[in-house]
Parts: structure tokens; sequence; C-alpha cells
């Protein structure tokens, strides 16, 4: 457990930039600091490896003062991965993971035999071991930095908005990632961000700072969204707040829908018979009065798009565009919000549901899962639903949410 | 003219003896090469230091600019006269005279290694720091590594300063190419001038592509462009699973057509 007890932080020209913080983070889970820039949030998490000395107050990990162990000790015991990565230009992706081992005192063979463990556990392929940062992509360069600050084994895992500098769609795949890796590692980690989302997304308990270098609210992400301690913390979770506490209401049982599927491989092997139109007709029906909306499938049972039967014309050869991509997937375990997301995506109007695999099991309607959230709500306001209910009595919303949980 | 220095430079009298053109090419790269050592030893350790803790940088750039602008033939005879008072004369000249060629050096290598170590990522200096590394480690494993195409770029205009600068040795009677240049103008033989003159440039510019090579070697192949041999050889694709809606599958529809 990593403790602060009045930590307060004043720089020299007199700004307060942290003030008098009490806080406990919890062992093996994952808290993330979040609120607008420059409210002390990276402040704080630079304390817990003396990067920042507190003004007042003191940092304690296990109850030991963070003072009371050499500063360059201290840091080779807890993992930190920056924003900007920081990945060292001059050395290969290998002995950048083996830095800390290596400053250990463990052997170069052994530090880069472990380094190359690593590598394959945050998801980057062996190759890159010998390649240098500078020919790495920006998720790459991060994965790298996660895997350079888990090198040692740190129990203790500082990460400060290590996602906020690459696209969004490599950031969603980090995110899952940390997320799978926290699973697997159970560290302790404190993670900092600005974004609201990531936060909800990540954290096992989110601590919200405020300007003035104050603690606006700690709570677990669906009591953050439920119950705001007050209007900054409501104003700083911002809108949509209803739709985004779907994302802890899990989907459940939805009424799947066999969707009009098509083979992949027939579909190809269609359209490569250029000109036999009679062929080409029975595969993909174009202009028969079928549905509209056929699904494609690999022989997989993988969805691979949508093809549109209305854009189809008989004799002219499949092309990329009568496929629509996109679209999420529903996936099980998946929540209500994922599911309204599928429907609401899809270029169809029905969400494609996968299983573990990826296999198709059918399709839903938005007016099927908007169904289930209303089944959700009543099951949450009714005196007998199970699972903790969250404050705010007077609002159906908040009940669902607590009972999803 | 040309064909005149030409003659001069093949006549093969020219190259032997201890007036010929190995021994004072000897001689010239030997004042070159004690003087940037000496230099070295003085301006790594201070620019790495300025670099390394942001403090003294406006030391640096006075003495720098202060050092440039000395004139060095004035500095040679102040020097050597004084050191003449305190020292065997043969030892006393060549030390004035490297003395000069090290303080000519000293500037461009001190503003590279200041700047190469101040240029670091903060992002790596932050995360050498927070992994645990003291001030020393940092500096050694990160800074200075990282600088190191920079240090060779000042290394190599104090080696062209120091042996352009070198040709004044002979002013104090001295050896070196120097000596060409200033007996031919004594003796009006342009032809010996010209050819010490060009000598110098040649011994210039061949040191200065030793010196590029080796730095390109010195240099980890990450901060050079060295990679980029290799880089294109074998293009990483993340084998990361996208989403499943993928968009390589419409390509394989297409690649199936034809």
């Amino acid at each position: 457990m990593i403790s602060f007890r009045s930590v307060g932080k004043t720089y020299p020209g007199g700004t307060h930039a942290v003030a008098g913080i009490d806080l406990d983070i919890p062992a093996g889970k994952l808290t993330v600091f979040v609120g607008p820039s420059g409210c002390g949030k990276t402040t704080c998490l630079r304390m817990i490896n003396r990067m920042v000395e507190p003004s007042t107050g003191t940092v304690a990990i296990d109850g030991v003062d963070v003072r009371d162990t050499h500063a360059a000790q201290l840091r080779r015991g807890i993992g930190y991965v920056l924003q900007n990565v920081g990945l060292f230009p001059h050395r290969t992706v290998l002995d950048n993971i083996a830095t800390v081992p290596v400053l250990n005192g463990v052997g170069r063979r052994r530090a880069r035999a472990r380094a190359a463990e690593l590598l394959e556990r945050v998801g980057l392929s062996p190759e890159v071991a010998r390649r240098y940062p500078a020919q790495l992509s920006g998720g790459q360069q991060q994965r790298v930095g996660v895997a350079r600050a888990l090198a040692a084994d740190p129990p203790i895992l500082l990460m400060d908005e290590p996602f906020s500098a690459v696209d969004p769609v490599v950031r969603a795949q980090l995110q899952d990632e940390m997320v799978r890796l926290q699973a697997e590692l159970g560290k302790t980690v404190v993670f900092v961000t600005h974004d609201i989302d990531e936060a909800l997304h990540l954290g096992d308990l989110i601590v919200v700072f405020a300007p003035g270098g104050r603690i606006a609210q700690v709570a677990e992400p669906a009591t953050l969204l439920a119950a705001p301690a007050d209007d900054f913390v409501a104003d700083f979770v911002g809108h949509d707040r209803g739709y985004r506490a779907l994302s802890f209401a899990d989907a459940g049982p939805l009424p799947m829908v066999q969707a009009p599927t098509v083979d992949f491989a027939s579909a190809v092997a269609a359209a490569h018979a250029d000109g036999q139109v009679g062929e080409y007709d029975d595969v993909l029906g174009a202009g028969r009065g079928l549905p509209r909306w056929a699904l494609l499938v690999d022989d997989r049972g993988h969805p691979q798009g949508w093809l549109d039967r209305a854009g189809l014309v008989a004799g002219r050869p499949l092309t990329r565009d009568d496929i629509r991509l996109g679209g999420t997937l529903i996936r099980p375990g998946g929540s209500l919000r994922s599911a309204l997301d599928a429907s609401l995506s899809s270029p169809s109007g029905a969400g494609v549901a996968v299983d573990a695999d990826g296999r198709l099991i059918g399709t839903v309607s938005a007016q099927a899962v908007l169904a289930a959230i209303e089944r959700s709500r009543a099951a949450a306001a009714s005196p007998e639903a199970e699972g903790p209910v969250v404050g705010f009595a007077d609002s159906d919303t908040v009940r669902a949410v607590g009972e999803a949980r | 003219m040309i064909g005149d220095i030409w003659a001069w430079l093949t006549t093969s009298a020219h190259w032997t003896g201890s007036d010929g053109i190995w021994q004072r090419t000897e001689e010239h790269v030997e004042y070159t090469l004690i003087a940037v050592a000496v230099a070295a030893v003085i301006a790594l350790p201070i620019g790495a230091l300025i670099g390394h803790t942001g403090r003294g940088t406006g030391l640096v750039a006075g003495t720098a600019d202060a050092l440039r602008a000395l004139p060095s033939l004035g500095l040679l005879v102040m020097l050597a006269l004084w050191a003449l008072g305190h020292l065997p004369v043969g030892i006393a000249l060549q030390t004035a005279s490297i003395a000069v060629l090290a303080l000519l050096a000293i500037p461009p290598m001190l503003t590279s290694t200041y700047a190469g170590v101040a240029a670091v990522d903060p992002a790596a200096r932050d995360a050498a720091e927070g992994m645990g590394m003291s001030g020393g480690q940092v500096l050694l494993r990160v800074e200075l590594p990282i600088a190191v195409p920079l240090l060779f770029s000042g290394l190599r205009s104090a080696y062209l300063q120091a042996v352009a600068t070198a040709t004044i040795a002979a002013f104090v009677s001295l050896g070196g190419l120097g000596r060409y240049v200033i007996d031919g103008l004594a003796q009006h033989d342009y032809p010996k001038m010209a050819g010490g003159a060009l000598l110098v440039a040649v011994l210039a510019v061949l040191g200065d592509r030793i010196l590029a090579v080796v730095g390109h070697f010195a240099a980890s192949a990450g901060l050079t462009s060295r990679r980029r041999l290799w880089a294109n050889a074998s293009p990483y694709r993340s084998s990361y699973p996208t989403a499943s809606l993928s968009e390589t599958q419409p390509e394989v529809v297409n690649a199936a057509r034809q």
C-alpha cells in the first residue's frame, strides 16, 4: 500500500502544486489519478519514486517513508513509464528493456534473456528485439517502455500519461493490453491521465484531482459515474454520463437474430467467376429481393463485413465498395454500452455478436439492446435488486448501474 | 604556376631528408594531434558537466567566443617569449605552439560537447533517473553516448582549426608544413609556398574524412543513418490482432480475382 499523509508541494514561486493530500493507494490494484492539467497528479505520482520531494507530509510504501530509502535504490524497485516513453535512442530494444536489471548487477546475458520474455509479454514480436527506438512506431515504443518498467519485476508500477501520445486506435489497443497485463501481473499500478474515459476503462480505483492540487473524489468507476461527489467531479466526468455508465452494466443474454450470411470463400469465388452471371447471382443474390444486407463470414465463421446487395449489379465483379467494414463487435461478457454501440455503428443497423473465438453468434438490433437496458433499470428499481445499490435514491440510472455491477 | 607547384611536389628530393615533406608532415600531424588531445582533455569534461547540470551555460558561450577571438600569432609570440624565460628553447617553443593550438581547439569541442549533452531528450534523462541511475550513470550511460555524433562534429572542427593553424609553429622556427609557407615567402619561392599550403589542405581534408568515418562507427547505429540500411529490409508488421472486421480482407477478394 502506498500512503500519502498531509502531503503538500509548494514551488519556490509560491505555487501550490499539491495542497495537503491524504490518500491510500491499495496494493495490487490499478489506481488512476485523473484531473485537468496542472492539478498536481503527476507531481503526486513522482513523489512516490522521489522524482519530486514533498514540501510537507510523508509518502510511505508499506509503512516505510520513501525518504528512508536511497533515491536510486528506491527507483530501481519501482517501474516507471513516461508519456514520452524516453527510450534510450542509442540502445537496442532489448538493451533498453534490460536497463534496470543491468543496473542491479544482473549479467547482461541473463538480463537480455529476461528482456526477450518481456517483449513477448507486452505483445511485441521477437524481431523488434534488435531494433533501435527510432525504428519503432509510437505504439511499439510505448510497449517497450512498459516492458522496460517491468524488467526488474517491481511490485509497483508508475505510469505517467503513458498512452496520450499515440493515436486513438493504438491507444485503445494499449489500454486493452494494459487491462490484460494487469490481470496477469496484479501489480500496484498508479496511472496518471487527463482522459476520464481512459480512467474509467482502466481503473479499479479513481482519484479525481481538482485544480489547486486537492483531491475531489476517490471512488470506483461505477460510483464515480453514478454519484459524483460535487459539481466539479460531475462536470469533469462530463456529458454522456448515463450512456457511459452502461459500460459497467453487463449486457447479459441478448435476443439474437440470425442475419443472412454469405460464405466468404464463395463470395470470392463468385467474384472470381467474372461474367458468369448465373453463379454470381446465386451466391450473392443481386436484385432477387433478398434482404439488403448480408454478413460475409469466412471459413472459420468469423464475420468479415457487411455485403450491401443494393449496390450489386449482376455480372459486375465484387469490389471493395460492396463490403461495408466497421461496426464494433459484441463480445462475450461485453457491456450494454458496447452492445448498443455495436448495433448503432453497424451499417445494417444490427450489431454483430461473436463468441470468445471471434465466431459469429448472431446479430442484435439497437431496439433489442434498448429493451435490455430498460429491463436492467427496472430490475434495479425493484427492492429485491441484488448487488450494491449506490446512493441517490431518486435516480434510476444510478440504481441501474449499481445493480449491473 | 600550377605546373610549377606540381613540379615542386613531384621532385623526389623534396620528400626526403630532415626538411623533406614526410618529415614536415609528421611534425605537423604531431603538433595537431597533441594540441587536439590536450584540448579534448580540458573541453570534454567541462562541456559534459555543464551540459549535464545545465549550470554555467553562459560561461561556455563567453569563454568559447573569447577564445575564438584570440589573435593566434600574437598569442604565440607572447607565450613563446614568456616560455623562453622559463624553459629550454626547444621545449619552450613547442609548448607555446601547442598551447596556442589547444586554445583554438577548445571552443568547438566545448560547445559541441555541451550542446550534445544538453540536447538529449529530457524524457530519456527523466527515464534514466526514474529507473534509478545516479547522476554519473545518467551522464556516462545515457547522455554522452547519445551525444557522440555531436562530440565528433566538435572534434572535427577542432582538428580543422588546429591543423590549419599549426602552420604558425614555423613562425617560431619550429617544423611542420608551415615551414614551406614561411620559407617560400622569404625566398620568393612561390611554388614551394603554394605546395606547402596545398599539403596542409590535403591533410585537413584527409583527417576530417577519417574522423567522420570513425565518428560514424563510434556512434550507436540507433543514432546514425546506418540503421536505414537494414531498417527497410525486414519491415515489421505488427502481429498484434486488430479488429475482426479487418481491412485486409477486401484485398484478398481483389487478389483472388487477378
